[in-house]
Formats: C-alpha cells, sequence, structure tokens
C-alpha cells in the first residue's frame, strides 16, 4: 500500500471559515445534506444547554462531578450523527453531550457523574459502551467489537473516543495496531481539545500531527477543523463508510478546544491564560454554523428560536429528573460481582444486613 | 479413561469447547500453527482453521482488551498468555474492566472470557518465567481464579471455566504440564469448578495446597505415612470462589493445619487460608495454622530454585511443629530473642 493513500491532509479539512463563510473544500469529501446540518444544529443547541445545566448541577450538590464539552458541541454532535442506531459507540468521560444527543435518558448518562452507579445506561439496548475513565482502554475495546460484529456478518462500524492525551496512552497503539492487523471497521476519533487536565498539547507528543499515529500502523488519517461541523462531519461520514464498506479502520483527530475546565474541579488559571481561551471564543462551533447555514438562506430565526426553546424544555427536564434524589440498594453491592454470588459475598451480605438492622 | 498429560488434556479441553460451541475463540502469542509455546493449542489452527484459533500481534493489554470486545459483543474467548510475567502489561485491563464490566453495568453485559496463564516455577526456567501471580488476581473482586493440578481436573476445570458466565483467570502450573493422569474427557463427571478435593483422606493434620505443591503435599503425606502419621491432603482448585466449606470440614476434623503455597508468603493467598481457617475452626486447634511458602524473594535464577521451592522436607518440618508434642513453636519464639 503506498504511504500517500493513508496520509492526513497537510491542515485540516475545513469548509466553513471562522467567520461562518463557506471555504473551497478539498477535494474527495461531499457536503453533507442540508437537513443533517440543520438537525446537527438543533443537536449542537440543545447539547450546550445540557452541558451548561449539567455544570450547574454540580454547583447545586446534584453531580459530583462534570467534565464539560463546551467548545467541542461539533466532534459531539458530528460523531453521534455519522452513526447509524445499529452502530456502536465507545465514549469517554467527556461525552455525555453525545450521548445524550444519540437518544440515552440523561438521567441515566448522568448516573455515573452522580455517583449513583458506575453506568446507568443499558449498553446492550444503546450499543454505547460504558463510559470509559482509564485512559485509551476502551479503543481495544471497540476493536474487539467491531471484529465481533464482522464475524455476525453485521454491517456495523465501531466509533471510538478518545482524547488528545489519550492518545499517548499504550493501549491506543495497540488498538491501531490490532485493527489494523484485523481489518476491523473501526473509526478512532481523537477530540484534540488542546489540554489533558493540565498538560498541553506541545508537552503531549512531538508529532505534526495526532492524526500521523495512525500511518505507522497502516490505518487511513485525516485531521479536520474541528470546530467547523460541516467539516467534522463530512469527514466522519467519508471515515463510517470507509469503515463499512470492507475498508479497515480509520482514523480522524478533530482540532478542538475544551473552553471550559478539566471539571469543574479543575482550576484552568493555573496552567493557561485568558487571552488563549479568549481567542477560541472566536472559533465556536455553534455561532459558525448558524452564521453559515443562515448564509445559505436554509435557517431562519424562527427556527433558531425553536431549537433554543427546546433547549431550554430539555434543561428543565433534565433539572426536574436531577432533582430526586437517586435510589441506592446497599444489597445490590453484592449482586453484580459475579453472575451468581459466591458464598463468601453471600456471607459478607448478611454482615452488612445486620449491621444495618441495628 | 485414558492416561493424558496435562498439556494435553488442556489441548483436549479447548478442541472440545471449539466443536461444541461455535462462540468460543481461541487466540494469543504464538497459539496459532506452532500451538503455543507449550504445545497447548496444538492442531487448533489446523482443525478449526484461522477464524477461531489465531496468533495476535505482540501487546498483551491488546490480547485482553481485544477479547473484552469480542465477550461484549457475544463471543466465548479462551486467550493465552505466554507466560506469568508477561501478562503483567494486561494488568490495567484485566483489574479495571475485565473483573469489574458486570459490576459496572448492573449485570447488563457480562464478560464471559478465559485467561490462561501459565504459572510457577520449578522448570529451570529465566528470571520473568517463574512467576506466581495467582495473588494478584485473587485480590481482584470480580475474577474467578481457577488452577489444576491433576490432567483430569485441568480438561473439567477448563471446560467449566470457558462455560461459565464470568472471567475465569485460570492458572497452569506448568512444571505439573507433562505430569499424566487418568482423564475422563468427554465424560461428564460432577462439577469441581468452586469445589476443593480431598485427594487423601488422615486424621493427624491437613494439608492445603494448591496447582504447583499438590504433588509436594502428597509427596510429604506419603513420607509421614511411613512414620505413622496420617496426613489428609485438600486440593483446593478453585481459588475464586473459595471451598471454605471442604477446608473447614477437614480441620475441624484433623485439628492441625499447614498451608502449602509456592508463591512468596507475605500477603498471599496462604495467608488468607490460614486466617479464615483460624477465624473458623479456632476451638478446633491444636496448634496453629502454619504456612509453607516461597521466600519473600524475587523469584530466584534456576541454580537456586530448588532452596526457594517448598518441597516435601519443609512440609514435614512444618508437620513436627504442629505441637504433636503439647511444645510451643520454637521458630518464631528463637528468632526473637536473637
Ligand atoms: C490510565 C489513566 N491515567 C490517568 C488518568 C487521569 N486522567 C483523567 S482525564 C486525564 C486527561 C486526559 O486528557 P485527554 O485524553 O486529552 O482527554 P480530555 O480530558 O481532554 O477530554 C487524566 C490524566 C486516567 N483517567 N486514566
Ligand atoms: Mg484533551
Amino acid at each position: 500500500m503506498s504511504v500517500d493513500v493513508l496520509l492526513p491532509s497537510p491542515v485540516p479539512v475545513r469548509f466553513v471559515a471562522e467567520d461562518g463563510t463557506a471555504v473551497q473544500p478539498p477535494t474527495g469529501y461531499q457536503v453533507p445534506e442540508e437537513e443533517r446540518l440543520l438537525e446537527a444544529f438543533r443537536r449542537m443547541v440543545v447539547g450546550r444547554r445540557f452541558d451548561r445545566q449539567a455544570t450547574a448541577l454540580t454547583k447545586q450538590g446534584r453531580l459530583a462531578v462534570y467534565p464539560s464539552s463546551r467548545g467541542q458541541e461539533a466532534c459531539q454532535i458530528a460523531g453521534v450523527l455519522a452513526l447509524r442506531e445499529d452502530d456502536w459507540l465507545f465514549p469517554t468521560y467527556r461525552d455525555s453531550v453525545a450521548l445524550v444527543s444519540r437518544g440515552l435518558d440523561p438521567v441515566e448518562v448522568l448516573t455515573l457523574l452522580r455517583g449513583g452507579w458506575h453506568c446507568g445506561y443499558d449498553p446492550a439496548a444503546t450499543r454505547v459502551a460504558p463510559q470509559c475513565t482509564p485512559l485509551a482502554t476502551q479503543t481495544i475495546h471497540a476493536v474487539g467489537m467491531a471484529d465481533a460484529l464482522r464475524r455476525k456478518g453485521e454491517d456495523g462500524v465501531v466509533m471510538a473516543f478518545i482524547g488528545d492525551g489519550g492518545t499517548s496512552e499504550g493501549d491506543f497503539h495497540e488498538a491501531l495496531n490490532y485493527a489494523a492487523v484485523l481489518h476491523a471497521p473501526v473509526v478512532f476519533f481523537v477530540q484534540n481539545n488542546k489540554y489533558a487536565i493540565s498538560v498541553p498539547l506541545a508537552k503531549q507528543s512531538a508529532a505534526p500531527a495526532l492524526a500521523y499515529k495512525g500511518i505507522g500502523y497502516g490505518i487511513r488519517s485525516e485531521q479536520v477543523d474541528g470546530n467547523d461541523l460541516v467539516a467534522v462531519l463530512s469527514v466522519l461520514d467519508a471515515a463510517v463508510e470507509h469503515a463499512r464498506t470492507g475498508g479497515g479502520p480509520f482514523l480522524v483527530e478533530a482540532h478542538t478546544y475544551r473552553m471550559d475546565p478539566h471539571t469543574n474541579a479543575d482550576d484552568a488559571s493555573r496552567y493557561r491564560e485568558k487571552q488563549e481561551v479568549e481567542q477560541w471564543e472566536a472559533a465556536d462551533p455553534l455561532a459558525r454554523l448558524e452564521t453559515y447555514l443562515r448564509g445559505r438562506g436554509v435557517l431562519g430565526a424562527d427556527a433558531v428560536e425553536a431549537a433554543h426553546e427546546a433547549a431550554e424544555k430539555f434543561a428543565a427536564r433534565v433539572r426536574e429528573d436531577m432533582n430526586a434524589d437517586p435510589e441506592a440498594d446497599p444489597y445490590e453491592l453484592f449482586e453484580h460481582v459475579f453472575a451468581e454470588a459466591t458464598p463468601q459475598l453471600r456471607e459478607q451480605r448478611a454482615l452488612l444486613a445486620s449491621e444495618l438492622e441495628d | 479413561m485414558t492416561t493424558l498429560s496435562m498439556a494435553q488434556a488442556l489441548n483436549a479441553a479447548l478442541r472440545d469447547a471449539l466443536r461444541e460451541d461455535e462462540r468460543v475463540l481461541v487466540f494469543g502469542e504464538d497459539v496459532g500453527p506452532l500451538g503455543g509455546v507449550f504445545r497447548i493449542t496444538d492442531g487448533l489452527t489446523k482443525e478449526f482453521g484461522e477464524e477461531r484459533c489465531f496468533d495476535t500481534p505482540l501487546a498483551e493489554a491488546g490480547i485482553v482488551g481485544l477479547a473484552v470486545g469480542l465477550a461484549m459483543g457475544g463471543f466465548r474467548p479462551v486467550i493465552e498468555m505466554q507466560f506469568d510475567a508477561f501478562a503483567y502489561p494486561a494488568f490495567e485491563q484485566i483489574a479495571s474492566h475485565v473483573a469489574k464490566l458486570r459490576n459496572r453495568t448492573r449485570g447488563r453485559l457480562s464478560l464471559p472470557m478465559v485467561i490462561r496463564i501459565p504459572y510457577a516455577g520449578g522448570i529451570g526456567g529465566v528470571e520473568h518465567h517463574c512467576d506466581s501471580s495467582e495473588a494478584y488476581y485473587a485480590h481482584t473482586p470480580g475474577l474467578k481464579v481457577v488452577t489444576p493440578a491433576t490432567a483430569d481436573d485441568a480438561y473439567w476445570l477448563l471446560r467449566d471455566a470457558i462455560a461459565d458466565p464470568d472471567p475465569v483467570i485460570f492458572m497452569e502450573p506448568k512444571r505439573l504440564y507433562w505430569s499424566k493422569g487418568e482423564t475422563s474427557a468427554g465424560d461428564r463427571r460432577a462439577a469441581g469448578f468452586g469445589r476443593a478435593a480431598v485427594l487423601r483422606e488422615g486424621g493427624d493434620a491437613t494439608l492445603v495446597a494448591y496447582g504447583p505443591t499438590v504433588p509436594v503435599a502428597l509427596e510429604a503425606a506419603e513420607a509421614a505415612a511411613r512414620e505413622g502419621r496420617d496426613l489428609e491432603v485438600v486440593d483446593l482448585r478453585t481459588i475464586v470462589p473459595f471451598d471454605d466449606a471442604t477446608v473447614v470440614a477437614s480441620v475441624r476434623k484433623t485439628g492441625r493445619c499447614v498451608v502449602i503455597q509456592e508463591a512468596q508468603g507475605f500477603a498471599g493467598v496462604g495467608a488468607e487460608i490460614a486466617a479464615r481457617v483460624q477465624e473458623r475452626c479456632f476451638h478446633s486447634l491444636a496448634a496453629p495454622v502454619l504456612r509453607v511458602t516461597g521466600f519473600d524473594i524475587p523469584y530466584p535464577p534456576p541454580i537456586l530454585e530448588h532452596s526457594h521451592l517448598p518441597d516435601a522436607d519443609r512440609v514435614l518440618d512444618a508437620v513436627d511443629r504442629l505441637q504433636f508434642d503439647d511444645e510451643p513453636d520454637l521458630l518464631h519464639l528463637a528468632g526473637e530473642a536473637s
């Protein structure tokens, strides 16, 4: 195979400039249909509102912690829109907006972060793996799942989300290698938001771009402007199509920015300047898509208002649902360790019962 | 009944599982055409094809992680770690995912997978090829840990492990790979999974052993019998779940107990067993529960491994210290005085 086929574009693929005007798109990528772009816009509005609501819930003590994806909405939404319902998604802790956009119940999504259980939704029913905390470990699971789909004769694709920092972990590299060797239908989607907690990209990697990490493994790779929804969706569409039609794995790096601290508990002023954050405000993915769609005359003020109304409704529902205290059954602690509790676990359950009765 | 080596019995178990259940997949390093460095997977690729038994790239976390994804997708992976110490790169996958996925998802996902690990020493292996790593796994909630000592148990415990709905760490004492025994392969017998076996009955003391030290315990019991001491030998077979009932019944009967493990002793499985026995058998005990273990040293070079490994003599010395003469055990007192 010629290396040229694998190489990413030398500059991130872009369809829409920061001011919302269309730029000459690179060859080989299609502008997604208008209806999907409008759907993306609506979802980004809801996603951003959900994200803001979740951060607010931490202040009210309703959530233990929340890693915000504000500024990364184009990635969150495009990742979901590029997949079919029977495709699998392997997300990280940062990807709650994507999960909510995929239609998962927001309270179930937030169950991990409110401390109710480690995963609140049903991964088998939703085809969304538990949000993964040990960095990069989910990428190799995604490869295994992709191989499972292939073996069962399904034409499903698996998408694994990962952050820029996660691409330094060994498991990411093992996953790339396995995916390539197994020719697995998997898309690795790197949201390069420029920080791993406090550590900036420059200290994380000396690669010309993280997208180049696919090349050594024989994986088609691309880099894209992660705040340009049109570009992200277009590139992910191509990547998913490539994987679905037997082309093997695909790696996409999206250049974006984490506008908020790592989590609500983090103090970003200790490691980055305010000016840097302000510069990225100008590249805001939601404003950019809105200007672009308005400019093309396909999005009117009414539709924008309707999207914001829907977002407010959604946030109100989240607030209300999160107001109820989660139920917790102490005996459930012993229930899922094994399919059938061992004699030792049954003894310990009895011990807890005697403590609770006192 | 046929006579097989433990290696052959394991091979037969894999073959029968592959034949009976389409979801079973075997993979790892060199397990394909070569048949594994210990030949446990000999002939499986030939019989079942590359789709069912295949070589992976060299990356142990990847092997385990791939198995996690395949098990989530409905398959039953049976994977091989080439040697005990080479499973360490996979420890994060094992401890953070294999052991926890069922619990994390409230039982909505399960991982029916088996991780086979040739372990322990006694074969003159160089460094990194002789570790007794069972305690790491046994200490991790959510993992079952199994280790056979006979060819027949090797066959049935592996079949049971593959059929189990939960992940099983299947630890194969490599120095017993070539020891032969009668096996009932193919001819279903009462389940041994989760049950210890009383391999020899006796009334004077109980020797509790597992994996590589089971033959050591049996040899010690033979020697003791010649001197008129009647030792009972319990083979755990399954470390997790632990069979308290069988061990406790034996010690309550004999009143004395020596726990034997090849692994270094500190914070090991033997310590757990000793604690459990004294918690449950205190009023039946005529002497403290003693442990016979490897020393708390990194595994020694081959020329010195015989000094490290618990043998029948070390076991018999411990038995002598079980206060049959009602004298206190001087070993520890002497140590404190000096
Ligand atoms: C194996 C592992 N090491 C360390 C951590 C602690 N940790 C949590 S998030 C994080 C930063 C990850 O950065 P990145 O991959 O860029 O993702 P982002 O948080 O920016 O979305 C670290 C170090 C972890 N979760 N897992
Ligand atoms: Mg990051």
